[in-house]
């Protein structure tokens, strides 16, 4: 293929590139204009996504980048997601008097990582995609710089986030050095009949690292503490697209490079999803902090996604794209309402806070119910199908244990879920709420009814895309 | 015209009707609570309508699911709505049960009444769902989704330790859904179908149907409640307000009996016959265990929720009989059982109005100011202990006939059973209600009113009707249960 052609498939990225600097410049000279860059920011994520969706197919750059169903599925979401976190989190700054006009770039910078770890088609691609999206979260994470749980949480994330981009890399290197290759599609032809140990053991590292980027437990550390510190409407942003995007780049690892090697990585990924699940599950018993709940929460569901993907088979990445996708649509609406929340001032953030919400704020607490039920996995909530796809995956590839596992971990970790509205339903307020900011509550709201009852119908069409971009990944 | 879905989604309407309410008006408005209560009685008065003209249009001689719905959905999945002579008992239950629960809360429920209203018709909604779901996805969805209106309706409405017992019950019966939900993805994943009727025909391998017979177990069994998974009831229905507990008594235990012949039976027979030995046992504990527990209660809600207990051991003794007497028995014992333990809980609520406890050592001598509440609750209690013409009868002694001709000791236990249940029922009624007045705090105690009286009227009607006239459910559910019982005595080889 020539670079022109190459440069097709790239659309996406380079709109992203190309948009982020232009807006960059833009506020630097133009610093009263903030949200005009923000506004600009959602138009270059709308037009990528769009680029995304209709883009020219194919490898480019010599197997570097891939553009296919999958890349065109993940990328839509995560540049969906990232949109909408533009105003809302612009205006929670506004609002603390924070005026800046990075944070919408920093964003575009963000989706323009995970935009490359969808696609990505080799080691170094995979790598740069990683480290894009991570440097730009890092810093996200501590852009309320006057806030010093906010600097903690981004120095925390950082320190953390370099450890494992050393094992990604160790990982990719002893890959390279035993496989011969950086490619996933020539890695594919070197473990074609199982891996060796060299190979294995950098695959090991691989997994470890992107363990790291999606939170799974026992490297889950960072999370509940980068949660708690990180400004409300920012967490919301990196819980939901940086997961989708680090778990397709684990799909596309697992499915293209190692497809011949699947019974070996299975039971890593099992082991590494029910610790997942059990963490998430009983050390979110303890918290008082909503933002560390959700943090368990997420683990817990990432290792759902993980069950999922350890079917090994086109149905198991299937069902973790539409679990993803589902889950992000939860915790993005979730911190919508969590950001959209202050009593006298204050911002509400523990259970406490929310007692009696549901008398104060109907429509708020309706949408936190409707994200907690979710959440636990009941039905016809979006949760429930996510979950319902992921152990119908399992169960046909011959893992019943873990799917009961899952499932049982699931009925623990509904006892916060329930207690949670419990909270906001039985309990007694504790002084009035302000009234919510228009821009959170048309989001928390309007995801909260994707959550349902748009969801039963919306499926019909994820349900399919899922099952194509399933299809790119190369899994049986 | 789609009846069933019309059926099912009618009380949304008045959901819809109460929620513009809610948010285009003020919280605690006395007008707009009035006005929902009105809009629910309407509501679910509307749904019963519907239900009365399902039961009329309905062909009790074919054996098959009538009144068929069907659009494709998602993943191999699909709507499918249709009743049978088991299902479509049941949806009338129901129906018949709402309105009487929503006048029943008429005066008792002060605070939030407009979130109440909308928790009872969205329960509605989801029963009558789960009896008219066709495809087993559907039906978990229905299944499922009813613990959020209950656990509303415990935790926000109920007694003292409410929130304990809301989370009880979740916890409890959403540890068994899960499983039937592994079991559920299982079963789809080795038919590639989700349609109950194709389900049915579906030979499952019976070391497979071993293990999905368990996992439906786990969900059943909590549900139904049998003993030893029923310690969730008695707490939630002392806390539960009276309605909450006339829902739960009367419709949503008979989920359980409802899902064993519905899953259980049918689709796995083999493991159904091999189970049905542990199911007999635990049956009979449940019967003489729990009566005698009841015996021992201080609390008049707690009495009758464990004699609601040792009730449905009946119900699982019948069901896994296997033959028709049983079966029939069963279904008509559910039926009755929501009548009676509905109308018994009623009765406490009536008492609990008026003193705000539930001690039966508080009451007594209430005969002398309280004629037509005690005649009232003798009825109810007379059709608890099975006398013969009330419908209590006729389920016990079907379920005990079914059962004698496969296992002659667990039917000569079970009926021990009817003489413990004389014994606690008729205690209890001697202590509230006979004897002269001793708490002086009863003696301005006032007899029923109107109100009270239209709620007792149609169940003492029912209850008695049934008891006289069995037959008119019987012709119903002949045939479905005829079909079911030949299929499984064709499964197991008997």
């Amino acid at each position: 293929m020539t670079f022109s052609a190459d440069l097709g498939l790239a659309y996406p990225e380079l709109i992203l590139a190309v948009g982020a600097l232009v807006l960059l410049v833009a506020g630097a000279f133009a610093p009263k204009a903030e949200r005009l860059v923000g506004w600009g920011g959602v138009l270059v994520l709308a037009a990528a996504a769009f680029q995304a969706a209709t883009g020219p197919f194919g490898r480019g750059f010599s197997g570097g980048l891939i553009s296919d169903d999958a890349s065109a599925f993940a990328q839509v979401a995560i540049f969906a997601s990232s949109a909408i976190s533009i105003p809302l989190g612009q205006r929670w700054f506004e609002r603390r008097g924070v005026h800046n006009f990075e944070f919408p770039v920093l964003v575009v910078l963000a989706a323009l990582g995970m935009g490359m770890m969808a696609s990505a088609g080799d080691l170094i691609s995979l790598y740069v995609g990683v480290e894009l999206h991570s440097l730009a979260l890092y810093v996200l994470a501590a852009i309320h710089r006057d806030n010093a749980k906010a600097s903690e949480a981004g120095l925390k994330y950082f320190v953390l986030g370099a450890l494992s981009s050393g094992l990604l890399l160790y990982g990719a290197s002893l890959v390279y050095g035993f496989a011969g290759s950086t490619l996933f599609s020539d890695i594919a032809v070197a473990v074609k009949h199982g891996a060796n140990t060299g190979v294995l053991f950098g695959l090991v590292f691989l997994i470890c690292g992107l363990a790291f980027k999606v939170s799974a437990a026992p490297f889950h550390m960072w999370t509940p503490d980068v949660y708690e510190g990180a400004p409300t409407p920012v967490v919301g942003f990196f819980a939901a697209a940086p997961k989708l995007a680090a778990m397709v780049l684990f799909a596309r690892l697992l499915g293209q490079g190692f497809a011949g090697a699947v019974p070996q990585w299975q039971q890593v990924l099992v082991v590494l999803g029910l610790i997942s699940v059990g963490v998430g599950a009983f050390a979110g018993l303890a918290q008082k902090n909503l933002k560390r709940l959700w943090a368990y929460s997420s683990i817990a569901n990432v290792g759902y996604a993980i069950i999922g993907l350890s079917a090994g088979t086109a149905e198991g990445v299937q069902s973790m794209l539409i679990f993803m996708v589902l889950y992000m649509i939860d915790v993005t609406g979730f911190f919508a309402c969590l950001a959209a929340l202050k009593r006298q001032g204050r911002d509400m953030e523990t259970f406490d806070d929310m007692a009696g919400l549901f008398k104060e704020q109907p429509g708020i607490a309706l949408a936190m119910t409707a994200f907690s039920l979710s959440a636990l996995g009941l039905p016809p909530f979006s949760g429930f199908w996510a979950k319902f796809f992921v152990f119908k995956a399992a169960l046909n590839a011959g893992l019943p244990i873990a799917a009961a596992l899952g499932l049982i971990g699931s009925v623990v970790a509904a006892f916060y879920y329930l207690r949670l509205i419990k909270v906001m339903w039985f309990d007694a307020a504790t002084g009035r709420t302000d009234t919510p900011p228009i821009e959170a509550r048309v989001i928390a709201i309007g995801l909260a009814l994707f959550s349902f009852p748009v969801v039963l119908g919306a499926l019909i069409w994820i349900e399919p895309a899922a099952r194509r971009a399933a299809q790119a990944f190369g899994l049986a | 015209m789609p009846i069933l879905s019309l059926i099912t989604y009618a009380p949304l309407v008045g959901v819809a009707g109460i929620l513009a309410l809610r948010l285009f008006g003020k919280a605690d408005d006395p007008k707009a609570a009035e006005a929902s209560r009105w809009i629910a009685l309407v509501t679910t008065l509307a749904t019963l309508a519907l239900s009365v003209l399902l039961v009329v249009q309905f062909d009790p001689n074919q054996t098959g699911f009538q009144f068929l719905e069907e659009a494709p959905w998602f993943a191999g999945l699909s709507y499918r709505m249709g009743v049978d002579g088991i299902s479509v008992l049941f949806v009338l239950l129901t129906a018949f049960l709402m309105p009487i629960c929503i006048v029943a809360s008429w005066k008792s429920i002060e605070k939030r009444v407009l979130e109440y209203m909308i928790c009872f018709l969205v329960l509605e909604t989801l029963v009558i769902g789960v009896f008219c779901a066709l495809d087993i996805v559907l039906f978990y969805i229905f299944f499922e989704f009813g613990l959020v209106p209950m656990f509303l309706i415990i935790g926000i409405w109920g007694g003292q330790r409410r929130v304990y017992a809301a989370f009880k019950f979740f916890l409890y019966t959403l540890l068994g859904s899960v499983l039937m939900l592994a079991a559920i993805l299982a079963m789809i994943g080795i038919s590639h179908t989700s349609s109950i009727p194709e389900l049915m025909h579906y030979h499952f391998d019976p070391a497979v149907q071993t293990w999905l017979w368990l996992a439906f177990f786990a969900s059943f069994a909590v549900k139904m409640p049998m003993w030893p998974v029923h310690t969730w009831l008695p707490d939630a229905h002392v806390e539960a307000p009276t309605a909450g507990s006339v829902i739960l008594a009367g419709i949503l235990l008979k989920l359980g009996g409802y899902g064993f012949m519905r899953f259980s039976i049918p689709m796995f027979p083999a493991a159904s016959h091999l189970f049905t030995p542990l199911i007999f046992a635990l049956s009979v504990i449940a019967i003489v265990y729990t009566s005698l527990v009841a015996f021992r209660q201080v609390d008049i809600k707690k009495l009758i929720a464990y004699s609601s207990v040792a009730h449905m051991g009946f119900v699982t003794m019948g069901i896994f009989s296997g033959n028709a007497v049983g079966e029939q028995g069963a279904l008509f014992q559910m039926l009755s059982h929501g009548l009676i333990s509905g109308a018994l809980f009623l009765c406490v609520g009536v008492v609990y109005d008026r003193m705000h406890t539930r001690e039966i050592a508080f009451y007594g001598g209430l005969v002398q100011r309280m004629p037509w509440y005690a005649a009232t609750f003798m009825l109810f209690t007379m059709g608890n202990v099975g006398l013969p013409g009330t419908s209590g009868f006729v389920g016990e002694i079907l379920t005990m006939t079914g059962t004698y001709g496969v296992s002659t000791w667990t039917a000569i236990v079970a009926a021990s059973g009817v003489i413990f249940s004389a014994v606690y029922a008729l205690t209890l009624y001697r202590r509230v209600v006979f004897g002269t007045i001793v708490n002086p705090k009863l003696a301005a105690i006032a007899d029923l009113d109107w109100r009270e009286v239209a709620i007792f009227a149609p169940l003492i009607v029912g209850t008695l009707v049934l008891g006289l006239q069995p037959g008119l459910v019987m012709n119903l559910t002949q045939a479905s249960v005829d079909h079911m019982v030949s299929a499984y005595q064709a499964a197991i080889g008997g």
